[in-house]
C-alpha cells in the first residue's frame, strides 16, 4: 500500500480552480518528484497534502487515513513534515532554537539524539548553533530548513523548491542531503522547477500542467522523454 | 576662517539656522516667556535664560563634533561654534526688529520684497542647472505669484490688526524682556547682549569640543544634575521633604528655587562624582568582568538585594505625591508586561488593550461597592475580587480573539482597536446604567484592608501594585524561554511556518490573548480601588496607546524595558507638569526624538539590537 494517495483532487483559490483533480501515489522509501512550470499547481498541491489547504474535492489519503481536512499541526505528529518554499527559517532564533522548534511536537527522549544525527548531516550547523538563522547565508538556511523539518522525526518529508536562490554549487550540496535523507529511509516528495535535478535523485517523477497531471513514469523514462526534454530539461 | 568647504559651510549654517529656529520657535509658541517664570538658580538664571543659552551651547558643540571628525582645523571648529551662535541670534532679533515701533517699516518691506528674492534665488539656481531658459521663466512667475499671495495677505492682515503681536501672540512684552535680557527699553542694547550671549554659548560649546574626554564627562554630568536639580526644583523637595529638617531644607531652597549657594556646592559635588565615575567606571566594569564566577554571583546577588531593599523603602523615600505617581507607573508596568505577551511575544497588534482594564474595574467596582450599584454591598472584599477581576478579564481577552483569530497584522489592530471603543460605548451606554451607572459611573468602593488596616494612602497601594508587579515579572521572564513562549515566537516570525512545524496557531493566538488581558484585570481592579470610582472616560484608547508606546520605548519584548519605558512615559508627564501647557509639547518631541535616535528602545533585547546594527550596515553597503 503506498504511504502517501493522492486521489482526483480539486482545490480552488477562491474562485480560482487551482489543481484540477491530481492524482498520484507515493511509496515508502521512494523519492518522487513533481515538476512543471510556474503555476502549474506545484505548490498548491504540497500546501493541499499538508493540511494548509483544504481540497474542495478529492481525497488524500497518508498510511491509508483519509487527511484531507485534518489541520496541517495535527499532520506533523502523525509524521508528515513540510519545507516550504522559500525557507522559513526562523530569522530572530538561533539555530539551536529553530532546531528545537522543530521537535516542537515531539516530547520523547529521541529529540537529542535526532538533534545529534542532523548535526552529522549538517556538520555547519552544529558549528553555527548559537547564531542567529537570519544571518545565515541562503545554502546554510536552506539546510537548517530541511534539518528542522527533520527534527520532527517524518516518515514523509515535503520539500517545495529545496534549489530556489541558490548558486549552483550549492544545489548539488541539497540534492546530495537529499539522497542522504533517503537513505536513512524517509519518504520524500519533492517539488521542483530545475527537473534536470530533480529527475536525476528522483525514483519516478510527475510533471503538472495547469493543474493537472500531464504526464507520469519512472524519472529515468521521464529524461529520456521527448517533450520533457524540450519543456524542462531545455535540450533540443 | 578658511569656510571654503562646501560640507563645512552646509554643516555649520544648517545647524545655526537649525538652532535659531528653535529659539525662535520656542518664544513664538510662549514657551520661553513661561520658562522665565521658573528660577533654576535664584537671582541667577531661570529656565527661560536656559533655553535660550544652552540651544547655541548644544548645537556649537554638535557642530564642532562633527567639523572635528572630518579633520577639520581649530580656528574653523571655533569659528564655527561663533558662527553657530550668531545664526542662533539672528532669527530672533529680526523677528524683534519687525515687532519694534522704529523698524515696523522692515517688517512691510519683507513682506514686498521677499517673493521677489526667493523667486530670483530660486530660478538663478535652475538657471545654474542649464534648465529651458522658459521654464526657469516659468518657475520664476510661479513662485514670486504664489509666494505674493502669501506675503500680502500676512501684509493685510498686520495692516488690519495694527501689530505682529495681535497675530503671534507669544511675541509680546514679556517675550522682548527675556531675550533682550531685561533690556525692554533699549532695544538695541538688548540685541547686543543677546546676540552676545548666544555668540559666548556656542563658542563655548565648541570650545567644549578640545575638553579631553573625562574632564568633560565630568563637567557635562555636573552641569546636567544642577540645571536638572533647579529645573524640576518643586519634584526634588518633595522628595527631600521626606528626609530632611525644615531648617536644612530652607538654607538649600527658597520655596521651590535653589539657592546660589546650594546649586554651587551641587555642582561641586556632582562633578567629582561625574569625574570619579568617568575616570574609574570602565576600570570598575572591568574588575567585576575579571571576578571569578562565584565572586560575581555573589556580588550580583548583593545587587539585587539592595535594589529590591531600595524599592521597598520607596514611599518613605519619595513622599505621598510621589508615591502616587509610583503606584500609576505600576499599573502601567502591568499592563505592559501583560500586552507584551500578545505584542512582543507573539506579534499580535492589540490595540484595544484598554478593554482589560476596564473590564478589571467594572468587576471590582460593582462587587465591593458599598454605594447603591454594589452587588454583595460589601461582602466581597478587595482580596477575594482580585481574582475574579483577573479571570473576567482574561475571559474578555478570549471572547475578543475568537473572532479575530483569522486576521494578521494590520487588520488585526484595527479590529482590536474596534474593540477597545465598543467597550467605552457600552460603559457610557443607557442599556448598561442601571448594572454599572453609565455617565456616572459607580461610586463607594472601599479601599483594600490588610490584616485590619485600611489601605488608603498611596504609600500603602504602593506595595500591593509592587507586589503585582513582581509577580508579574517572573512569570514574563519564565514565559520567554518557555516551549509556549517559543510557540508564540514561532508565529510572530512567520504563521504558516509556525504551522508546518505543528503549531496550532489558533490555541496559541487564543492563549496569548488571554494570558496578556489578566494583568490588564488585575491593573484595573486596582486602579479602581485607589480612586475609589469608577468612570467610563477613565478608558479611552489613550490608555492602549500609552501601554503600547512604553512598550516601543522601553524596548520590544524586553522585560527590564518595559519597566524603565513605564517610568520614562507615565513618570515623566507627571514631572513635567512644572512646564505647565508645555509637557506635551516637550513629550511629543522626546517621543519623536528618541524614535529618530533610538528606535531599538531604551532597554532593547539582543535581538532588536542586533537587527538595527544589521540594517544600518546593510543600507551603509547599499549607500556606497
Amino acid at each position: 500500500m503506498a504511504l502517501l494517495e493522492v486521489n482526483d483532487i480539486h482545490t480552488y483559490y477562491g474562485n480560482i480552480h487551482a489543481l484540477k483533480g491530481i492524482s498520484f501515489e507515493v511509496d515508502s522509501g521512494e523519492i518522487i518528484a513533481l515538476i512543471g512550470a510556474n503555476g502549474a499547481g506545484k505548490t498548491t498541491t504540497l500546501r493541499t497534502i499538508s493540511g494548509l489547504m483544504e481540497p474542495r474535492d478529492g481525497a488524500v489519503r497518508y498510511d491509508g487515513e483519509d487527511i484531507s481536512s485534518t489541520r496541517a499541526d495535527l499532520l506533523v505528529s502523525k509524521g508528515i513534515s513540510m519545507v516550504p518554499e522559500g525557507r522559513g527559517v526562523f530569522a530572530k532564533l538561533t539555530v539551536e532554537e529553530n532546531l528545537d522548534m522543530g521537535a516542537y511536537t515531539r516530547r520523547d527522549k529521541g529529540i537529542k539524539d535526532d538533534l545529534d544525527r542532523v548535526f552529522e548531516l549538517f556538520p555547519r550547523l552544529e558549528e553555527r548553533k548559537k547564531q542567529f538563522a537570519g544571518t545565515m547565508s541562503g545554502g546554510e538556511q536552506q539546510m537548517l530548513a530541511i534539518a528542522r523539518a527533520l527534527m520532527s522525526s517524518p516518515r514523509l518529508l515535503l520539500l517545495d523548491e529545496p534549489s530556489m536562490g541558490l548558486a549552483p554549487v550549492l544545489v548539488d550540496g541539497v540534492f546530495d542531503t537529499v539522497q542522504r535523507i533517503k537513505n536513512e529511509g524517509v519518504t520524500i516528495l519533492l517539488v521542483e522547477q530545475n527537473a534536470h535535478m530533480a529527475l536525476q535523485i528522483a525514483d519516478r517523477g510527475y510533471v503538472l500542467q495547469s493543474g493537472e497531471v500531464a504526464l507520469s513514469d519512472t524519472a529515468a523514462n521521464l529524461q529520456q522523454n521527448e517533450t520533457v526534454q524540450k519543456t524542462y530539461l531545455g535540450i533540443d | 576662517m578658511d569656510l571654503s568647504g562646501s560640507q563645512t559651510r552646509q554643516t555649520i549654517i544648517t545647524l545655526g539656522l537649525l538652532s535659531g529656529a528653535l529659539i525662535l520657535f520656542t518664544g513664538a509658541v510662549g514657551m520661553i516667556a513661561a520658562f522665565h517664570e521658573r528660577e533654576i538658580v535664584r537671582d541667577f538664571i531661570t529656565l527661560g535664560q536656559l533655553v535660550l543659552l544652552i540651544t547655541p551651547f548644544i548645537f556649537g558643540y554638535t557642530a564642532a563634533n562633527r567639523l572635528g571628525m572630518t579633520g577639520e582645523a581649530p580656528i574653523v571648529v571655533l569659528g564655527g561654534g561663533i558662527i553657530i551662535g550668531l545664526l542662533t541670534a539672528l532669527p530672533t532679533t529680526i523677528m524683534l526688529l519687525f515687532n519694534s515701533d522704529e523698524f515696523r517699516f522692515l517688517l512691510d518691506w519683507a513682506l514686498r520684497l521677499a517673493p521677489f528674492v526667493l523667486a530670483t534665488a530660486i530660478a538663478w539656481r535652475l538657471y545654474r542647472q542649464n534648465v529651458e531658459t522658459l521654464t526657469v521663466i516659468g518657475s520664476w512667475l510661479l513662485v514670486a505669484v504664489l509666494l505674493g499671495i502669501v506675503t500680502f495677505s500676512l501684509a493685510l492682515i498686520f495692516e488690519v490688526k495694527g501689530e505682529l503681536r495681535s497675530v503671534l501672540v507669544n511675541i509680546n512684552r514679556d517675550w522682548v524682556e527675556v531675550v533682550t535680557f531685561d533690556h525692554r527699553k533699549d532695544l538695541m542694547r538688548g540685541i547686543f547682549i543677546f546676540s552676545l550671549a548666544s555668540v559666548a554659548a556656542g563658542f563655548l560649546g565648541s570650545l567644549c569640543y578640545y575638553v579631553p574626554r573625562t574632564p568633560r564627562r565630568a563637567l557635562f554630568y555636573g552641569l546636567s544634575v544642577t540645571l536638572l536639580v533647579g529645573a524640576f526644583g518643586e519634584t526634588v523637595r518633595l522628595v527631600l521633604q521626606e528626609n530632611l529638617e525644615r531648617d536644612t531644607l530652607n538654607q538649600l531652597f527658597r520655596r521651590d528655587t535653589l539657592r546660589g549657594n546650594a546649586a554651587l556646592g551641587l555642582l561641586v559635588v556632582s562633578t567629582v562624582i561625574g569625574y570619579l565615575w568617568a575616570a574609574f567606571g570602565d576600570r570598575a566594569r572591568q574588575g567585576f568582568q575579571n571576578l571569578g564566577g562565584q565572586q560575581r554571583q555573589t556580588t550580583g546577588m548583593i545587587g539585587t538585594v539592595l535594589f529590591v531593599a531600595l524599592l521597598l523603602m520607596l514611599p518613605w523615600l519619595i513622599g505621598r505625591t510621589l508615591s502616587d505617581v509610583a503606584v500609576t507607573i505600576g499599573l502601567f508596568v502591568l499592563m505592559g508586561l501583560g500586552l507584551n505577551i500578545a505584542i512582543g511575544l507573539a506579534g499580535l497588534l492589540d490595540l484595544g488593550y484598554v478593554t482589560n482594564y476596564a473590564v478589571g474595574a467594572y468587576i471590582l467596582a460593582v462587587m465591593t461597592s458599598i454605594g447603591p450599584l454594589g452587588l454583595m454591598k460589601g461582602t466581597f472584599s478587595f482580596w477575594m475580587v482580585i481574582p475574579i477581576a483577573l479571570l473576567a478579564a482574561m475571559f474578555a481577552g478570549f471572547i475578543f480573539a475568537v473572532p479575530v483569530l483569522r486576521m494578521r497584522g494590520d487588520y488585526l489592530a484595527i479590529a482590536t482597536l474596534g474593540f477597545g471603543e465598543i467597550i467605552g460605548k457600552l460603559a457610557i451606554s443607557d442599556w448598561l446604567k442601571p448594572l454599572i451607572g453609565g455617565a456616572q459611573g459607580v461610586q463607594a468602593i472601599p479601599k483594600p484592608i490588610f490584616l485590619g488596616t485600611e489601605l488608603k494612602n498611596p504609600e500603602q497601594l504602593y506595595y500591593i501594585v509592587l507586589v503585582a508587579c513582581l509577580i508579574t515579572l517572573f512569570v514574563s521572564i519564565r514565559l520567554n524561554n518557555s516551549r509556549t513562549g517559543r510557540q508564540w515566537m514561532a508565529i510572530r516570525e512567520d504563521e504558516d511556518v509556525a504551522t508546518a512545524m505543528g503549531i496550532d496557531t489558533a490555541r496559541a493566538k487564543l492563549l496569548a490573548f488571554t494570558l496578556s488581558a489578566a494583568t490588564g484585570g488585575v491593573a484595573g481592579a486596582i486602579f479602581a480601588a485607589k480612586v475609589g470610582s469608577v468612570f467610563p472616560n477613565s478608558f479611552t484608547v489613550f490608555i492602549s496607546i500609552n501601554v503600547l508606546s512604553l512598550i516601543i520605548v522601553g524596548g520590544i519584548a524586553s522585560n527590564p524595558g518595559i519597566v524603565v519605558g513605564a517610568v520614562v512615559l507615565i513618570g515623566l508627564p507627571e514631572l513635567l507638569r512644572e512646564f505647565s501647557d508645555f509637557r506635551f509639547l516637550l513629550y511629543g518631541a522626546l517621543l519623536i526624538m528618541m524614535m529618530i535616535n533610538r528606535p531599538q528602545g531604551l532597554i532593547p533585547t539582543k535581538i532588536v539590537t542586533h537587527e538595527i546594527r544589521a540594517g544600518v550596515k546593510a543600507k551603509a553597503a547599499a549607500g556606497d
